[in-house]
């Protein structure tokens, strides 16, 4: 019972809270303390992310722009998976190429994705080229991290137990060295889609023509708030989307193994 | 690790022997697309010497650091106090976390475009993304530190009727500082990546301007070495907080030694 009680007294003070922040911003605008300019009401934003749903700004609608920055990102995290995961693994397996890939990968590892961009935009244009070797640079890194970390940490005594039943290498790998990395490389996966995603952002901000990143530049150079706004929620519902979908992944291969095992 | 370190430094002088190679003696990457090691150190010089995109390259990357530091340090010292907060007292945890909640999604380049419409290109603008980026690790971390000390802890200290402050002060800050500094270290990499993107969409100074003017100039030289200065800034920053890290908690295992005796 107090339990109960506990509880809706949490969901209370937070739609407190949720009102107070509401209210404080509406207020702030309403007053005309601060011009609707610098800061819109929240129910503008809603109005203008309403009209941005159907009416096109900088080229196109909101959907269309998010669509452009979706296909960018789809193509630079699948590229970053499809290379950081298999290298993460091997270098977990193999001394030898740890040895030698690791000292490089650290190296590289300080550059902030970001700091790409002028390179990006030398060798592969600022239309979608650019944008997916920003993302990959951004989504890379914790692939390799995590795929390396699940390689190299499985239980020794599996492998032992295994060599010992003479079991051959490739069914070594393929039976108890993958399975036993995959949910550390599914973790991995969530962190990198959050970075590329962000790191797409910041390369539509600063290079494309189009997406959510060049939206919300274009509603800066129109000193449009409301746009800009609009295109942050946008953004954030989208990470939020992707977040969730990944997390979704992550309990269900966590279940099914539980049920194998 | 002797054969580690060995193989390491052979992969790197092996990169660089293939890269003036690759670049100067055969010729097989054009100079237009990635710089020589010779381009790289007459581009070193210029901006060294001669200055370039507005200063020289220890007025840049002062600048830079400046920006970084100040973003990061007003980031501590909201967020941690906020998530403790959070963590501590059940009322607030209630009535912030859904507001934070909404606006955790949105990722710190995202909050540029606002930034500058509010604030210009000056550095009011770059301390205000910054500090965003840094304060949601700075909070979330130092709100899961609360979270990780033991029930029994608190219990003593509240049944032995500590003040409030020394409580805050010898109970709860060092018990959740081992999390509180793994959120700083996020913050820290969240600052750097968010200043070079703030500082490419637009700045007087910093290296992100000299990357942003390198690429505009079509100038590969100047912008190897706008990145390679960002990775050591991240690194060098990196390694300062670790030390600091390591001598806050040694001295908290010594306390907890002292404690126990």
């Amino acid at each position: 019972m107090p339990k109960r009680i506990d509880f809706m007294r949490s969901v209370l003070l937070g739609f407190l809270g949720l009102a107070l922040f509401l209210g404080l911003w509406h207020g702030l605008s309403a007053s005309g303390m601060v011009s609707p300019l610098f800061l819109p009401s929240p129910v503008e934003v809603l109005e203008r992310f309403s009209t941005l749903l159907e009416r096109r700004f900088a080229g196109a609608t909101l959907p269309a722009h998010l669509a452009a920055s979706f296909e960018r990102f789809a193509y630079g995290f699948i590229l970053a998976a499809a290379i950081g995961i298999p290298l993460g693994l091997l270098m977990g397996w193999f001394q030898i190429l740890d040895e030698i890939v690791s000292p490089i990968f650290d190296g590289l590892r300080f550059i902030a994705p970001i700091a790409w961009v002028p390179f990006a935009a030398l060798w592969f244009g600022t239309g979608i080229g650019g944008p997916i070797m920003i993302i990959f640079a951004g989504a890379f890194p914790p692939c390799v991290i995590n795929a390396y970390r699940g390689a190299k940490f499985v239980d020794p005594r599996l492998i032992e137990a295994a060599r010992m039943l003479g079991t051959p290498n490739h069914r070594v790998i393929t039976e108890i060295l993958l399975p036993a990395s995959v949910p550390s490389i599914i973790s991995g996966l969530r962190v990198s889609a959050g970075l590329g995603w962000q790191s797409l952002v910041g390369a539509e901000l600063i290079v494309a023509s189009t997406g959510v990143g060049y939206l919300m530049v274009m509603g800066q150079a129109n000193v449009s708030t409301t746009t800009v706004m609009s295109g942050m929620i946008a953004i954030g519902l989208v990470g939020l989307a992707l977040d969730t979908a990944l997390r979704f992944a992550e309990r269900m291969i966590q279940r099914r193994r539980g049920l194998e095992v | 690790m002797p054969r580690r370190l060995t193989i390491g430094a052979a992969t790197i002088l092996t990169l660089v022997v293939l890269w003036f190679l690759v670049t100067s003696v055969l010729g097989l990457i054009a100079p237009g697309r990635f710089p020589s090691p010779q381009a790289t150190i007459a581009a070193l010089d210029h901006v060294l010497f001669r200055g370039y995109a507005g200063g020289t390259l220890v007025e840049h990357v002062v600048n830079s650091l400046r920006l970084v530091l100040l973003g990061f340090l007003v980031a501590i010292v909201t967020g941690v106090p906020l998530g403790l907060l959070m963590g501590w007292n059940r009322t607030a945890e209630a009535l912030i976390n859904p507001v934070f909640l909404i606006i955790r999604p949105i990722p710190p380049l995202a909050w540029i475009p606002l930034a500058i419409l509010w604030l210009g290109l000056g550095d009011g603008a770059k301390i205000m993304v910054i500090w965003f980026a840094a304060f949601v690790p700075s909070v979330i971390n130092a709100y899961a530190g609360v979270r990780t000390i033991e029930k029994p802890v608190l219990e003593a200290a509240a049944m032995l009727g500590t003040p409030k402050l020394r409580f805050i002060v010898e109970v709860l800050v060092p018990a959740a500082s081992p999390m509180i500094f793994t959120g700083l270290r996020l913050s820290l990499q969240a600052s750097w990546t968010t200043l070079v993107a703030a500082e490419l969409v637009g700045a007087f100074y910093g290296l992100g301007r000299v990357l942003n003017v390198a690429q505009q100039d079509l100038y590969p030289g100047m912008i190897l070495v706008g990145m390679i200065a960002v990775a050591i800034l991240g690194w060098a920053t990196t390694k300062g907080l670790g030390m600091l890290e390591a001598r806050a908690l040694s001295w908290n295992q010594a306390a907890a030694l002292a404690g126990k005796g």
